[in-house]
């Protein structure tokens, strides 16, 4: 073997690791969320997925995931989410990530918008999406301190949630929203009704769940 | 039986060409892929590792067995083994259905074998149903790469021809869906355009709904569903090997 190939190969290997040394690592990048597709971007991303819509919903709510949440444009963000949904209507993936994310921005603009297309999307399978319209309702009265849009979606889930597998305080969640109780209490009692049925059964929704309501004693102390 | 002593050759040559190996390569790293989307999920972790290894290994298999048959076709031709066996008194036709049963055998054992790990996620009928689909959709691949490698002669050519076919068959459905939207175009060129690719869609399996990511994580298809997805399948199995038959009748080595 000559020398001067094997010199070649240690100078552009360490070359290639200095190269790559100095980029800037890709999450110090900020960018903009891109505008969702309409109707028809939906299809084409049905077809850039070759049939494989589920495994594309799924893809798309992890470079979701990726963005900054301060100075997310929420229109835009909802498109994408819709375009999940479309993708793949069973995965509960863009209604939990709307409700536990991105509906609790400070914002309360950008919550509204969130909390928006939690309702719209309920409507097309209330029976499936009713956890997350029930968390809605308690960040309406909560969060937003706007008690007639609470009780708005509670009165949804009681109209339109008709399945045997609905539990009893979703059913009557309208009370539920009117009980003089505060956000822990009533998001305790949202949690273990949903663990007790076995409505959550991942076990990283859970940690995410838990470590949530952490928060939330640190915040109501 | 020389149909049988060909497809156990085919069988033989892919185990010691390292085809196990590779799919075992395949089966490592949707594992690795699967641990890591375990991390990022904030919520239906196991439907995401489903859903995404199971899209990898589907595209795996079908890679891999066009590569395979497309290359050890080709050298069988560079080596001059083909004018052997055709020199021997066995009616083309045996050999060329011992070939592709040996290769459609290659691609019902790749599939086992990925279906394997998915059982752990999914409910074992549904990856078994899937399994059962995969293996059709690669005996289909198998002998869309058979007929073009013959055909075509060269591995570059068959490969492309071969995963060509497959992504069209894949995604013709959605180009159907964009070509007819709400908002499609009303002229004289667009309705050209949608007769064009209707005609394609008629010429092309429908692979988008053979070996669904949805059989694993919601439950198996009905059972009229399923049989008739199999049974598209198997009808343009028949139409390949037939074409593949018709050509390799009249090649003259």
């Amino acid at each position: 073997m000559p020398a001067w190939i094997l010199g070649l190969l240690a100078v552009s290997c360490a070359a290639q690791l200095l190269w790559h040394g100095t980029r800037p690592a890709p999450l110090g990048e900020a960018q903009a969320l891109p505008p969702a597709p309409a109707h028809a971007g939906i299809e084409a991303l049905r077809l850039a997925s070759f049939g494989e819509s589920a495994a594309a919903a799924r893809l798309l709510m992890l470079y979701l995931q990726g963005f900054d949440l301060p100075g997310l444009d929420y229109v835009r963000l909802t498109g994408w989410l819709r375009a999940a949904l479309a993708l793949d209507p069973r995965t509960g993936y863009p209604l939990f990530a709307a409700a536990r994310i991105f509906a609790e921005h400070p914002d309360p603009a950008r919550s509204r918008a969130a909390l928006d297309f939690i309702y719209q999307e309920f409507a097309r399978d209330p029976d499936r999406r009713w956890p997350w319209l029930a968390h809605a309702a308690l960040l309406a009265k909560h969060r937003l301190k706007d008690l007639p849009l609470a009780l708005r979606y509670a009165a949804a889930i009681e109209r339109q949630a008709r399945s045997a597998e609905v539990p009893l305080w979703a059913r009557q969640m309208q009370v539920f929203i009117l009980e003089d109780m505060n956000e822990l209490e009533a998001a305790r009692i949202m949690l273990g009704g949903l663990l007790e049925r076995g409505e959550i059964r991942d076990p990283n929704e859970l940690r995410f769940l838990q470590q949530r309501l952490r928060e939330l004693e640190e915040r109501v102390k | 039986m020389p149909a049988a002593i060909l497809a156990r050759l085919v069988l033989l040559e892919a185990r010691r060409g390292g085809l196990p190996w590779l799919a075992a390569a395949c089966i490592a790293a949707g594992a690795a892929l699967a641990g890591f989307l375990s991390q990022v999920a904030l919520t239906e972790s196991r439907e995401l590792q489903l859903a995404i290894v199971a899209a990898w290994l589907r595209a795996c298999a079908v890679f891999l067995i066009a590569a395979h048959v497309a290359t050890r076709t080709l050298r069988e031709v560079d080596d001059k083994a083909l004018e052997l066996m055709l020199a021997l008194p066995i009616a083309r036709s045996s050999q060329y259905l011992g070939r592709l049963a040996g290769l459609a055998a290659c691609g019902a054992l790749l599939a086992a074998a990925f279906a394997a790990p998915l059982a752990l996620l999914a409910p074992p009928g549904a990856a078994a149903l899937w399994a059962l689909s995969l293996a059709c959709e690669l005996a289909l691949v198998a002998a869309a790469a058979l007929f073009f490698a013959m055909t075509l002669v060269q591995p570059v050519p068959a490969i492309a021809a071969t995963l060509g076919l497959y992504l069209l068959a894949r995604s013709i459905a959605a180009l159907q869906a964009l070509s007819g939207g709400p908002l499609a175009d009303a002229s004289l060129a667009g309705q050209v355009g949608r007769g064009v690719v209707g005609a394609i869609a008629f010429l092309l399996p429908r692979l988008d709904q053979a070996t669904r990511t949805d059989w694993l994580l919601y439950g198996a298809p009905a059972a009229p569903a399923y049989a008739g997805v199999i049974a598209g399948l198997l009808l343009y199995l028949a139409l390949l090997v037939a074409a593949g038959l018709f050509d390799f009748e009249r090649k003259n080595v």
